[in-house]
Order: structure tokens, then C-alpha cells, then sequence
């Protein structure tokens, strides 16, 4: 019982930075972009946030936990948008493959990553991390702590880091605006069939733009959680590699739906981390972290035996759209 | 002016490039009546009504709404004067509901409220007694309903003026009837209704006028009462003009291919081609006539196999001095290869039969490109012939090595073309192969299949002239909603009596009987 | 006219063609800007004193300047190179396999079994010509499960291989920890036996002798033979495929499986040339890159040469930068980024039109 709360525990901070992750790229490919530079982008972002929280400590007399926390989520949220900017501006306006664009902002975006890290390790003489008085803030639980010793519910409801409940949040918020407003419809639309929003009068190339430059924003802030809570503020490429990845595939994992991406951004946290809690007998323990893929693979086969139509891609998801002159 | 009339066209001329598609043309639409424009195909009926609807600006005229001059720019422009079109062409997100679709891209203020529109749209639904449950996804839908929602969608937003493009087109004879009540209530509601069709027994049993407009020209309005479908037909088609096509007689024609009961279905389960039966023979030109989406493609798709075909249906092809043997069952692989083509030309051309990123040669080798052993494929001859159809077609292009994509219309024809006949076929189908074509290159054309005629090849050709079949063919075959309504000959055929098989569809059995 | 404000101040429409000059003109500025916009940020990284200039000669000269620069600059391109022509003919059918980097693993997973387990047994030309044979049948294997699901069920392609890529990095990760591991708890795989290593010519693996050999098997197979043929068809119009008899789903799987087969004998080259042992960083990115240069090479077989070679200088020269200059290598990256970018963006300009209003285009379409 105990083995099973604490492995929960831990799925949940280790599925935190890739449901950040997760819904960031829900909202861009929900507008018809297959952003593949995910991975990029979250190097991009965990390296920025990073550098952000540090030399706000560095530079703040007495420096303030919750500000640290939002300098880390302006900076990260700042750098995907940018990337995701370079993006849209090639795969909206000029109309360049998504995938090879994607794939390119991945290249590029570790690049970046890797570099900062890399830059501000040397300049600052070897080593960079924040204090452990700042990533209390980062790792702890914002809860009091008579909640989180709540027998056996406490923890898990009350013990993650702030940034679960952020991201749990977002998740909702991100449900309740593609499904329940206005704007959430047309952006629906938008990635359905740009054809139709277009004539419908929707502005398809606006709709594009924001909904890519902010989940790319929202991916972002995944990766400085990772480095900021996992990697326990400090840059660690290693760790990082991969989370983009599996970001993408939780995308298809979950069928497109924010609400599943939280529970399923547990499952994929509890398999990352599982060969270190559980052995099972006939599975060799590094097959495990091949199992968010395979279980991703099953899912995308599936859904599209069944030809289920609620349960495809955006139908016009990795196409540009150019409407033709008349 | 009658202050019944919503909205009146005045001159409307519109070009395109050359071609002049709508030519100084006056028309009045009032409210509480059904008016039908009438005419054939690329007479112009829909380039006139996509200038209402915000799609086409007119390069002359005026258009007046409820007396005042307005210019009309865009979709939405159409909207704010309340005036509403439906294209053939439906635009629907499929994964979203009735409702979702149809308050897409409204700027109404305050956050969405679906309950609202749900109710709004039942609403609209029982006022005129559409059937269509507001919260069901399009996907779940057959084509009727997708054309409700896009019905619904217009009325939703406060038109008063409605255009139909071709309504009936994809709907069973029993959803027409339900579409027409439909109609009928909203006429009563005082709606202005415009519906664009070339089924003359729609426009008797619905319509209170009837615009009929003729290669670009209009040609006068009649009220339904005072007219009948020989009337209307005379205007539409109007009359007979001498094209001196050469059509000498081949001395004794064989049979070559013989259709036994051809019937097929399409994705809807909606009958295409109805127990079709007719030979075609080796030495002749077998016109087939028809309003468009009569079952003219699927009857040389099912010939060439690619079109299934019900069970009960039989193609016997005898080839030249060869045994007889039966094509349906066979791949569309072995049907070509046994000596039958297929020069279809689809409406964007490039569709099917040729690839758009070619060249004359690699296009060429579409026909020829598995001949021969080994891996490599044979180019030599494929250029070969390119020269020859580029030189004796007189095709403009730069080199054989230019993409078709990037030739104008006609050329692509006889690239088209060209190429089905020098594969020396015995069966040689093509459909409006001169679609778009100016008279010289249409000449052209006529020989050639002329040509291949007094070689003893079996030539079906679909036309949408009926100048042209009367003067090219030997016989003609028509088609009125994928049934044979009768096979006349073509030398003795007047333009009217094959004009009135052609409207003769499945509904209009009765007028059959007094006709 | 009436229009005058309907007009919006750009409009977009296809070229019809442009001059093959004009064409290069525009690829050429666009790597012209991608070096200025790396000289940029070359100039902050870079320590006081040294210019991008500088920066830009260091890479140039730590990539081509000494002979065992140059071996290595082509032992970097040398999987690039091959990779792109494996997912050319995927692209050319519009097939978007982006699974070329587990592919190259999967073929290395199957050659290095045979280098582990069959060294001694027979002799080392045989020995070679087995681990390559075994990691072509291995990598087509792994690209035709995604193809026939494609065939099959029209299962999404591109997130397809995507997956299958982390799948068989892991399966590495397994065999390095535990049934191939060499010394107990070292999560490494033995270096293989000389037998086994594919021999050097003019100091660098033959493996650059058998990418070229594919350069000009995959220049011939695409433009001269039926399957190319074949697959340019399905890639414009796949209706126009079926109308001609070709079988669409048998084609897709073919040209996956040899997709995945020379992807697989890459990654047979890989590890048996370079590595001499198999680690998870087999593929280290190259099955993604390799999409990119197939991509900017328009998938012409020999554009490619110049574009691997090109992304290998930068690679290489910007191990140079490291060390001579204390810049991260990964430098490499951000100005690979940078060139793909805009030689990505730079298309744009060569298939539309920009069509500004003015009263010059007012004349244009009157006059039509």
C-alpha cells in the first residue's frame, strides 16, 4: 500500500512536466499544426527557466519564492513562444512541411537549450543551481501540512508540487475552452477543416498563430519544471531528452482530450520511473520506459481500426492551408 | 417598382478571361415566390447566383436589394442583406453537431451558449418542418440532412433570399419531395427562393416562374402555369445549328461491346445506373446524351472496372476476331490491357488519368509504364510518342518534359486523349473531352474519334453539346437518372425530342405518359 | 473599380515556373542570410576579440583543414547522407516516415548481434556481408509494420514512426544492460572484434564507397525504374495510381521496407564502422537530420551529397569552436537550426507569388 502511494507520488511529479507538455501541443494541434519540435522547445524552455529563477536570485537581495516561481514561468513560457513563433511564421505564412519545420525547431531548440545550459555553466565558473531555500518553492507542496497527512489520500491530493495543481488546472481550463466557448469551436474548426472556418468568415491564419505560439509556450513551461523539480534546479540535458517525446505521444495516447492527458500524464510518469519501484519477474526493467510508446502505438492503432470519428486527429493536422485564388 | 421584388439584377455581365459567362443579364426575384433558373449546363445559372452570393463580383451591372443599389462583396456582405446560397459543394465540420456547425463563425455577442442555439435551430426546424436533430454530428448524417443543415444554416442567419444550387442532385426521389414541402412553407413564410436545376419536371411541379438562361444569355422568364416542358426545352436548348462534322458511315458494323442489365450503387446506397442495357458497335459512334450526374461516369467507370457494379449486371466484350468474354469481375488492369480505354476528362482535368507533376512522356507512360521485363522502365517510347501526339495534335507546350499541370486546358485534352487513342484500342470511351475546348481543337477531336471509328473501333462518347452529338454520332444513347430513357439515331434525331428523353427523370414518369 | 478595397495589400498566388537561375539565387541568399543570422550569434557566444568571422574560419578549417579533420567530416556525413536517400522515395510518395532514426537502430541492433555472436565462426568478408544483409532485412522490417498499418487502417504514418523510433532505442538500452552487456554493471556493450569492422579506405570506413553507391542506386531507382515510377505517381495523385493499375498499399509497403532497409544498413555502417560497438546514441539524431537534408535536396539524390556534407562541416567545425575557442559544440545545432530554417522559408518565395496592390497589378488584371 505504502510501495503503491509513493510510486503515485512520484508518477505525479514525473508526469507534471510532460503534462505541461501534453497540453501545449493538444492546443497546437488542435489548430491543424503538428509541431514536432516539442522537444526543442521544452529544452528550450527548462534552459531559459532556468537561467530566469537563477540570476533573479543571483541578482535579488532577498529573493521572494513565489516571484521566482513566476520569473521561472515567464522566461519558459517566453523562449517556446518564440520558438513557436519561428514555427508558425514558416509553416502559416510560408507554407514550409510541418514535419521537417518541426523536426528543424528540434534540432535547433535542444541546440539552444544545450547551449544556454551550457554558456552559463561556464561563465559562472563550473556550476550553476538555485538554492534549496528556492526550490522548496519549486518542489514542495503549497498545502498546509495537516492535509498532507491525511492517511493515505493526503499525499497524493495534497502533497505534489504547485505546479501539478498548475498544470491540472490548465488542463481544465484548457477543456473548458474547447469545449464549452465560442473560441474553443472555431479554433475546433480551424483544425478540422480550415476550408470551412474560412468560409464561415473565422480567421483561420489568427487562430493558427495564437493557438501554436501559446501551446508552444505552455510546452515550454514543462521543460523548467523538470529541471526545476526533477532535475532539482539544475541543467541536466540528459534527463531532459526524451520528455518532448513522450509529450507527443501522450498527445495520441490521450486522443486529443485534456481531461484524459491528466490521468494519462500519470500512467506515463508511473512507467518512466517504474523499473526503479516494481520488478516484475519476466519484463527486463529498461523495457520499461519503452512502454508509454508501445501503449501509444496500440492506442493509435486502434483508434484508427475502429475508425472511431471522435477519436482521430484533427482531420486537417499537419496541412497547410492555402486558399486558392478564385 | 413592385415593391414585392427583393432583389433585382440589372445588366450583370461577367467575364472570364475570354469567355463572357453571364451576358448583360436582368432578372427579378420577389418575395413568397419560388423562381427556377433554368438551362443547361455551363449556361451560366451558377456563375449569375455566386455574384448574389458574395463569391463572384459582376464586372457590369447592378444589383438592387429591396429597391436600394448594393454591392455585394463577400459571403458576408451576401448576409447582411439577408440573402443566403447554398452551394452543391457542402461546407461542414464533421465532428461537430448540427447546431455547432451552424452558428459557426457568428460574431453574436456573450459566450457560447449551445442550449440556445439548440433550441433556436428546433425552432427554425419546426417552422418549416425541417427534421433534423440540432445536437447530431454531421458525420452521422446522409447527404439530405448535411443539405438541411446547410439550409438551416443560412435561415439562421436571417436570409431572406435563398439560392439553391442544384438541390435535388444527390437526394432520393422521397427526400426531393420532402425538400420541395419544405420549400413550399418557406414561400408561404414570404420567402424570396431561388433554385438552379436543369430537371424540367422540378421546375413544373415546384416553381411559380421560371428564368431561362442559354450560353451566357438570358432568355426570358414565363410563369409556370402559362408553360410546358416542350416550351421550356425549346428555350433551353434552342435551335439546331449546322456544325459540318465530317461523318462518313463504316461499312458493316459488329457488335463489341454488349451491356446486359448494368445497375450500381454509390457510397449512399443511392442507385446510379438502373439496369442499363445497350450495344455498342465496332465502327460507330455511340453517343451518350444526358443532363449532368445522369450516370454518365459510372456507366464507363463500371465498363473500364472502376466503379462496382450490383450483382445481375453482365459486359460481354468481343474483341477483333477473338473469342467473346465477359468483363465485369476483371480488373480495371486487365480490362485496359484487353483493348479498352477510358479518355475521361473529370472536371478538374487533372483528377484521374494524368499526374499533374509530368511531363508529356511520363504521362504517356501511365499506359505503357509496366510493359516489358526487367526493373527499368521504358522511356523511349513513351517520348516517342509524346513527339508524335505533341506534333500531330499540335499540343503548345515548351518540351514533353513539361508538367501538364502547368498547360492550359485544351492541351491537357489532347494529352488525354492523344494518349487513349495510341494505345490502338478497341473500345475507346471518353467523356467531355472537349469540355472547355475552342472550335479548332474540338475539331480536332471530332476526327480523331472519327478516325478511330472507320478503323472498326466501338467509340462511346459522352458530349454535353447536343449540336455536337447530333452531327458527330451515329447513334445516341440518353440517359435520364441512370437509366436508358431510349437510343435514337442520330441522323434522323431532332435536338427536341432528345432534350425532352433527357428530362424525362424518374419522377416525371407521368409526363411520359402524356408527352 | 468597385473592387479597389476588396483588394487586400498582398495576395498570395502558385507560380507557374520560375527560372532555374532565379531559383538558385534564392537558395543561395537563403543560406547567405542563415550565416549572417549565425554570425549573430556567433558574435555574442564567442569570447572577447574573436569575430563571427573568425568563428566561421575556425569551423572551416577545423572541418577541412588537416586531413584527419576532412575523414572525420565525412565519417559524420557518411549516415546523413545515406539516410536522406533512404527517405526520399517515402517523401516522393508523400509518405512522411520520420522513423528513419529507429530504423538505422534497428538495423544496428541486428548487425551487431552477428558481430558479437558469429565472429570466428566464419570469415570476416562474410562476416561483413551477413551484419549488412541482416541490418537491411532488419530496418525494412521495422519501417513495414508502420507502412502496413498505413495500407491497412490509414493509421496516421508520421506519429506511427515516430513511436517506433523510442521503441527500439529502448530495446538498445535493454541489450546494453543486460543479455549484450560486456563487463557486469558497465551498461556497455563489448567493442567488436576486428573481424567484424568494416575496413578503411583512404582512412575512413568504406562505408562513405557504399553511400555513394546508393546515391547513384537511389538517382536510377527513383527516375528510372518502374517502382519509381510507381511511387511518383502515388506521390501526385493517388487516384490517378489506381486508375493505372497500380497497386497503392503493395507499393507504400515496398518502398517502406527498402526505406527501413538502406536506414538499416546505415545503421549497420554506423556501428560497425564508427562506433565498433552498439550503444542507445546509435542513431544520435541523424534519422531526424537525414529528413531535413532529403527534404532541402528537393530529394535529388546528388543535392544531397552537398547538403550532408554541409551539415557535417558545421558539426565538425563546431568541435573545433570547443576547443579552440571554449564556444559549446552545440553551437552546431543552433546554426544548423538556423540554415534549415531559412532555407526552409526560403521555398515559399520560389512557389508563390507576392502580389502587392498597386496600380501597376490593377493594369495587369484589367488588361486580362
Amino acid at each position: 500500500m505504502t510501495l503503491l502511494i509513493t510510486l503515485i507520488i512520484a508518477a505525479i511529479t514525473y508526469g507534471t512536466p510532460l503534462l505541461f507538455g501534453t497540453l501545449g501541443e493538444i492546443l497546437t494541434e488542435k489548430s491543424g499544426n503538428l509541431n514536432l519540435g516539442v522537444e526543442g522547445i521544452m529544452f528550450m524552455g527548462g534552459a531559459l527557466g532556468l537561467g530566469g529563477v537563477y540570476y533573479y536570485e543571483k541578482l535579488s537581495s532577498s529573493p521572494n519564492g513565489f516571484v521566482a516561481i513566476l520569473v521561472g514561468i515567464f522566461f519558459a513560457f517566453l523562449a517556446g513562444a518564440i520558438a513557436s513563433l519561428i514555427f508558425s511564421f514558416l509553416t502559416i505564412t510560408l507554407r514550409a512541411n510541418q514535419n521537417v519545420t518541426g523536426l528543424a525547431l528540434s534540432i535547433f531548440g535542444t541546440g539552444i537549450g544545450q547551449f544556454i545550459g551550457e554558456y552559463m555553466r561556464v561563465s559562472e565558473n563550473g556550476y550553476i543551481s538555485v538554492s534549496n531555500m528556492l526550490k522548496g518553492y519549486f518542489q514542495n507542496s503549497p498545502f498546509p501540512k495537516g492535509l498532507q497527512d491525511i492517511p493515505v489520500v493526503g499525499g497524493i491530493l495534497f502533497g505534489n508540487s504547485f505546479f501539478f495543481y498548475l498544470a491540472v488546472a490548465c488542463a481544465v481550463a484548457l477543456y473548458w475552452y474547447l469545449n464549452k466557448t465560442r473560441s474553443g469551436l472555431y479554433l475546433r474548426s480551424v483544425g478540422e477543416s480550415p476550408a470551412t472556418a474560412d468560409a464561415a468568415g473565422i480567421n483561420v491564419t489568427r487562430y493558427k498563430y495564437l493557438a501554436t505560439v501559446i501551446g508552444g509556450g505552455v510546452s515550454a513551461v514543462g521543460g523548467m519544471v523538470y529541471i526545476m523539480t526533477i532535475a532539482g534546479g539544475v541543467w541536466n540535458h540528459e534527463g531532459l531528452s526524451g520528455v518532448g517525446w513522450l509529450a507527443v505521444a501522450l498527445v495520441i495516447f490521450c486522443l486529443w482530450r485534456p481531461l484524459g492527458a491528466i490521468w494519462g500524464s500519470v500512467l506515463f510518469g508511473a512507467l518512466m520511473i517504474l523499473y526503479l519501484r516494481l520488478v516484475i519477474a519476466f519484463i527486463p526493467t529498461q523495457l520499461y520506459k519503452i512502454l508509454p510508446y508501445v501503449v501509444t502505438v496500440i492506442v493509435l492503432i486502434i483508434s484508427s481500426m475502429r475508425n472511431n470519428k471522435e477519436k482521430q486527429p484533427p482531420a486537417s493536422l499537419g496541412l497547410n492551408y492555402f486558399r486558392e485564388e478564385r | 417598382m413592385d415593391n414585392n421584388c427583393a432583389v433585382e439584377l440589372r445588366h450583370i455581365t461577367k467575364r472570364f478571361g475570354k469567355v463572357v459567362a453571364n451576358d448583360s443579364i436582368d432578372l427579378t426575384i420577389n418575395r413568397g415566390e419560388i423562381l427556377s433558373l433554368l438551362g443547361e449546363n455551363g449556361s451560366g445559372k451558377t456563375t449569375l447566383m455566386n455574384m448574389l452570393a458574395g463569391i463572384y463580383f459582376p464586372d457590369e451591372g447592378e444589383i438592387y436589394v429591396n429597391g436600394v443599389l448594393t454591392s455585394i462583396r463577400s459571403p458576408k456582405d451576401a448576409f447582411d442583406n439577408h440573402i443566403g446560397m447554398i452551394h452543391q459543394h457542402y461546407k461542414l465540420v464533421d465532428v461537430f453537431t448540427a447546431a455547432e456547425n451552424i452558428v459557426l463563425g457568428l460574431d453574436e455577442p456573450g459566450k457560447l451558449d449551445i442550449k440556445a442555439a439548440n433550441a433556436k435551430v428546433k425552432e427554425i426546424c419546426d417552422r418549416y418542418g425541417f427534421d433534423i436533430d440540432p445536437t447530431k454530428k454531421i458525420y452521422d448524417m446522409s447527404v439530405s440532412q448535411k443539405q438541411t443543415v446547410e439550409i438551416v444554416k443560412v435561415l439562421y442567419r436571417g436570409a431572406d433570399t435563398l439560392i439553391l444550387d442544384e438541390p435535388t442532385a444527390v437526394l432520393t426521389p422521397q427526400e426531393t419531395e420532402k425538400l420541395f414541402n419544405v420549400l413550399r412553407n418557406m414561400r408561404a413564410d414570404g420567402k424570396a427562393i431561388v433554385i438552379i436545376t436543369h430537371k424540367l419536371h422540378e421546375v413544373m411541379s415546384l416553381s411559380d416562374k421560371v428564368a431561362v438562361l442559354r450560353k451566357g444569355q438570358y432568355i426570358g422568364t414565363v410563369n409556370t402555369s402559362e408553360t410546358n416542358p416542350q416550351a421550356l426545352t425549346d428555350m433551353m436548348v434552342g435551335h439546331a445549328v449546322t456544325l459540318n462534322i465530317d461523318r462518313p458511315r463504316y461499312e458493316n458494323p459488329v457488335p463489341r461491346l454488349t451491356l446486359q442489365d448494368v445497375t450500381c450503387y454509390d457510397n449512399e446506397g443511392v442507385v446510379r445506373l438502373d439496369h442499363v442495357s445497350f450495344t455498342a458497335m465496332g465502327g460507330e459512334i455511340l453517343g451518350v446524351a444526358g443532363i449532368a450526374g445522369s450516370g454518365q461516369r459510372e456507366l464507363l467507370e463500371s465498363i473500364a472496372g472502376l466503379y462496382p457494379v450490383a450483382e445481375g449486371s453482365s459486359i460481354r466484350y468481343t474483341p477483333e476476331g477473338a473469342p467473346e468474354s465477359e468483363l465485369v469481375g476483371k480488373t480495371p488492369m486487365q480490362i485496359k490491357k484487353s483493348g479498352v480505354a477510358l479518355a475521361f476528362v473529370p472536371e478538374d482535368r487533372l483528377g484521374m488519368g494524368l499526374v499533374g507533376s509530368m511531363g508529356m512522356t511520363g504521362n504517356m507512360m501511365l499506359r505503357s509504364w509496366k510493359k516489358g521485363k526487367g526493373v527499368f522502365v521504358n522511356r523511349k517510347d513513351p517520348n516517342e510518342l509524346a513527339m508524335n501526339i505533341w506534333k500531330e495534335l499540335e499540343v503548345v507546350t515548351p518540351s514533353t518534359e513539361f508538367p501538364v499541370r502547368r498547360m492550359s486546358g485544351g492541351n491537357v485534352q489532347k494529352v488525354l486523349v492523344g494518349r487513349e487513342i495510341a494505345s490502338a484500342p478497341n473500345v475507346l470511351m471518353s467523356a467531355y473531352a472537349v469540355r472547355g475546348l475552342d472550335i479548332n481543337t474540338s475539331y480536332t477531336i471530332y476526327n480523331l474519334m472519327t478516325e478511330q471509328k472507320m478503323k472498326g473501333v466501338a467509340v462511346i462518347f459522352v458530349g454535353e453539346d447536343l449540336d455536337v452529338l447530333l452531327e458527330l454520332c451515329d447513334r445516341i444513347l440518353v440517359l435520364c437518372g441512370g437509366k436508358v430513357s431510349g437510343i435514337v439515331d442520330a441522323r434522323t434525331a431532332t435536338k427536341e425530342e432528345i432534350g425532352l428523353m433527357m428530362t424525362r427523370v424518374g419522377g416525371g414518369k407521368e409526363e411520359a405518359v402524356h408527352a | 473599380m468597385h473592387n479597389e478595397n476588396k483588394v487586400p495589400l498582398i495576395r498570395l498566388a502558385k507560380r507557374d515556373m520560375m527560372e532555374p537561375w532565379k531559383v538558385w539565387c534564392i537558395r543561395l541568399a537563403s543560406i547567405v542570410l542563415a550565416l549572417l543570422l549565425g554570425g549573430l550569434v556567433m558574435a555574442i557566444a564567442l569570447p572577447d576579440g574573436a569575430t563571427p568571422i573568425d568563428g566561421y574560419a575556425t569551423i572551416i578549417t577545423g572541418a577541412l583543414g588537416k586531413k584527419t579533420a576532412i575523414r572525420q567530416t565525412v565519417k559524420l556525413a557518411v549516415p546523413l547522407l545515406g539516410c536522406a536517400l533512404a527517405i526520399a522515395p517515402c517523401f516522393k510518395m508523400r509518405f512522411w516516415n520520420i522513423g528513419a532514426e529507429g530504423q538505422i537502430t534497428a538495423g544496428a541492433i541486428a548487425a551487431s548481434y552477428f558481430a558479437l555472436y558469429w565472429v570466428g565462426k566464419v570469415p570476416s568478408a562474410v562476416l561483413l556481408l551477413i551484419m549488412g544483409l541482416a541490418g537491411a532485412v532488419a530496418g525494412g522490417i521495422w519501417a513495414l509494420i508502420p507502412a502496413f498499418f498505413k495500407a491497412k487502417w490509414n493509421t496516421n504514418e508520421t506519429l506511427f514512426t515516430l513511436m517506433m523510433n523510442y521503441i527500439i532505442i529502448g530495446v538498445v538500452r535493454w541489450l546494453q544492460g543486460g543479455p549484450w552487456e560486456g563487463r557486469p554493471g558497465s551498461q556497455i556493450i563489448p567493442q567488436f572484434d576486428r573481424a567484424a569492422t568494416l575496413p578503411k579506405v583512404l582512412g575512413v570506413h568504406c562505408g562513405w564507397i557504399i553511400v555513394l553507391i546508393l546515391v547513384v542506386f537511389m538517382h536510377v531507382y527513383m527516375n528510372h525504374t518502374k517502382h519509381g515510377y510507381e511511387i511518383a505517381v502515388i506521390g501526385d495523385s493517388i487516384n490517378t495510381a489506381r486508375y493505372a493499375g497500380m497497386n497503392v498499399g503493395h507499393v507504400m509497403m515496398r518502398t517502406m521496407f527498402l526505406s527501413g532497409a538502406i536506414s538499416g544498413l546505415v545503421g549497420f555502417i554506423v556501428a560497425s564502422g564508427a562506433n565498433t560497438t552498439l550503444y542507445d546514441g546509435v542513431a544520435a539524431g541523424v534519422g531526424f537530420t537525414s529528413i531535413t537534408v532529403a527534404w532541402l535536396s528537393q530529394l535529388n539524390a546528388f543535392a544531397m551529397i552537398v547538403i550532408s556534407m554541409m551539415l557535417a562541416i558545421i558539426s565538425k567545425g563546431a568541435e573545433t569552436l570547443q576547443t579552440r575557442l571554449a564556444v559549446p559544440a552545440s553551437i552546431s545545432d543552433i546554426i544548423t537550426g538556423i540554415l534549415l530554417f531559412c532555407m526552409l522559408g526560403c521555398e515559399f518565395f520560389i512557389n508563390y507569388r507576392l502580389i502587392f496592390r498597386s496600380s501597376k497589378t490593377e493594369k495587369e488584371a484589367a488588361k486580362e
